[in-house]
């Protein structure tokens, strides 16, 4: 019974290592693989994988400033810290929360997508297809969508920043009673450049995470439907938790 | 002069062996037609001569060259001269039909757009699918997918192209429809032609030879006559789908 226990543990953990490990080198070929990209490819992948993502990455992000605002202003106000409110809101917004979440939105949006994509491509034998006709699928498919997210991404985060301060902002003056003036104040006081710069540092790295996980996922897809459907799921799920761990880290890093 | 040769080539897959010990040797410009029961590893054949797996032990010989320890950018050198018809087409289903045949000319040759356009309008026409550039894969029956991925696979006018099944799941008309066009392709490519298939009407059409693939051993190579002239029993067999006296196996009926 424990033996069996510990097999199993040992079997997980196994696969584990052997899928970061696969990962990591297929993040490696990628790199190797750049100076075939196809720059049209790449810019219909940031158009189709970033513009297309923009609506729902902002409405998202609109709703956290807002509620970030309710939040915090009642609690400031109630000790007279109105003039903290804005930047709280700005911090908060540009080093966490605009890149998670966008991270967080682009995973289920984009990273979903990838791998439907290439799993679907896999088990149709069209990745096959792509060998037999002296084409790399790594060149030909992961470059692209990796150059795509790396770039649109932190574009999509510069956007989130914005529009997660101005609901933050609607709030502030139109619910919680605190001027404009002393909101845009606040910001201009507390908040420096590196708030934003740190978060767009993260939000390369989530885009690297999403595309390489995404790709790997749809390359290794198991035949049929269901393996497409189940690989999307890990897809998400482990580029979702694996934007949680390196933010953390991330974190650390850049706001030492 | 012999073009492809398979020395001694055993395959197996995670230790389960396909097949032990073949041998295959097939002359420029001939039509060798792989026969057997389902399963047997005919297209495990196909997969090794092109690259796409590596045999577990033996040497397989395209050109004078032995490409078994080639890596994939060395074989994609070979590639260049050779085409696949896979079993369900394989086609890009995100690209139209036009680009699906002009796939290999913009990857791999300089040609300007109006020549791909001509190129790709006269191999189009030599299977029968005049002016249908536009159409998308999933507007087309299984005849035309077919057809489409024969006209990709020689659009770069390959020395050798591989048919994966290319009758199977077609009405006989269909079926007849393709032999022809296997056989006119030959003639006017001059290519070399590999055949995997278990319709016998085909391979009687097609083939300049056939071997027959059956429990892990090319039993039988030969001519057309010499085959239908074959005392071997499993042989008759297959051909006549009928069983002879003191014949194949419980296990061999179970894959056919």
């Amino acid at each position: 019974m424990l033996v069996a226990l510990l097999e199993s543990f040992g079997r997980r953990a196994l696969q584990l290592f052997e899928t970061a490990g696969q990962i990591v080198i297929l993040f490696v070929q990628t790199l190797q693989q750049m100076r075939h990209l196809n720059i049209r490819h790449a810019i219909v992948q940031m158009s189709h994988l970033g513009v297309d993502s923009l609506p729902i990455v902002l409405l998202t992000v609109l709703f956290t400033g807002m509620v970030l605002t309710v939040q915090t202003a009642h609690e400031f106000i109630k000790y007279g810290a109105q003039s903290s409110v804005g930047g709280v809101v700005a911090i908060a917004m540009g080093r966490e929360l605009s890149p998670v979440l966008s991270g967080v939105v682009v995973a289920g949006r984009v990273g979903a997508a990838i791998t439907a994509e290439i799993g679907s491509m896999k088990v149709t034998e069209q990745i096959d297809a792509l060998r037999v006709m002296a084409t790399d699928p790594v060149a030909y498919l992961v470059a692209p969508r990796l150059v795509a997210c790396v770039f649109m991404v932190p574009v999509l985060v510069v956007f989130a920043d914005a529009i997660g301060v101005v609901g933050g902002y609607l709030v502030a003056t139109l619910y919680a009673g605190i001027g404009s003036f002393t909101y845009i104040n606040s910001i201009k006081v507390f908040a420096v450049v590196n708030d934003i710069t740190g978060g767009l540092v993260k939000s390369m790295f989530f885009g690297g995470i999403i595309a390489i996980v995404g790709c790997y996922k749809g390359l290794t897809t198991a035949s049929g439907a269901a393996g497409v459907g189940r690989a999307t799921t890990e897809s998400v799920v482990l580029s979702i938790i694996l934007i949680f761990i390196s933010n953390y880290f991330l974190s650390l890093v850049l706001y030492r | 002069m012999i073009q492809i040769q398979l020395k001694h080539v055993d395959m197996s897959f995670h230790g389960r062996p396909v097949f032990q010990d073949i041998n295959l040797e097939i002359a420029k410009g001939e039509v060798m037609v792989i026969i057997g029961p389902s399963g047997s590893g005919k297209s495990t054949i196909l997969r090794l001569i092109i690259g796409l797996l590596k045999p577990t032990a033996g040497e397989i010989w395209i050109n004078g060259e032995e490409i078994s320890g080639y890596n994939e950018e060395r074989m994609n050198v070979i590639r260049r001269h050779m085409g696949m018809v896979f079993q369900y087409s394989a086609l890009f289903d995100s690209m139209s039909v036009g680009e699906n045949v002009a796939f290999g000319l913009r990857q791999h040759t300089k040609h300007t757009e109006e020549e791909i356009a001509s190129i790709v309008r006269r191999k189009l026409r030599m299977v029968g699918l005049t002016g249908q550039e536009n159409a998308m894969p999933n507007e087309l029956s299984g005849g035309q997918k077919k057809r489409v991925s024969l006209a990709r696979a020689i659009a770069v006018n390959p020395t050798i192209v591989l048919y994966d099944e290319p009758t199977a799941g077609l009405d006989p008309i269909m079926s007849n429809t393709i032999d022809r066009l296997i056989t006119s392709t030959r003639r006017r490519l001059g290519n070399t032609g590999v055949v995997v298939t278990h319709h016998m009407a085909s391979a009687f059409e097609i083939a300049d030879r056939i071997a027959m693939l059956y429990e892990g051993r090319i039993i039988e190579t030969g001519t057309v006559q010499e085959i239908r002239n074959s005392t071997n029993p499993i042989v008759q067999q297959f051909i006549y789908g009928r069983k002879k006296s003191g014949t194949m196996t419980e296990r061999g009926l179970d894959q056919l």
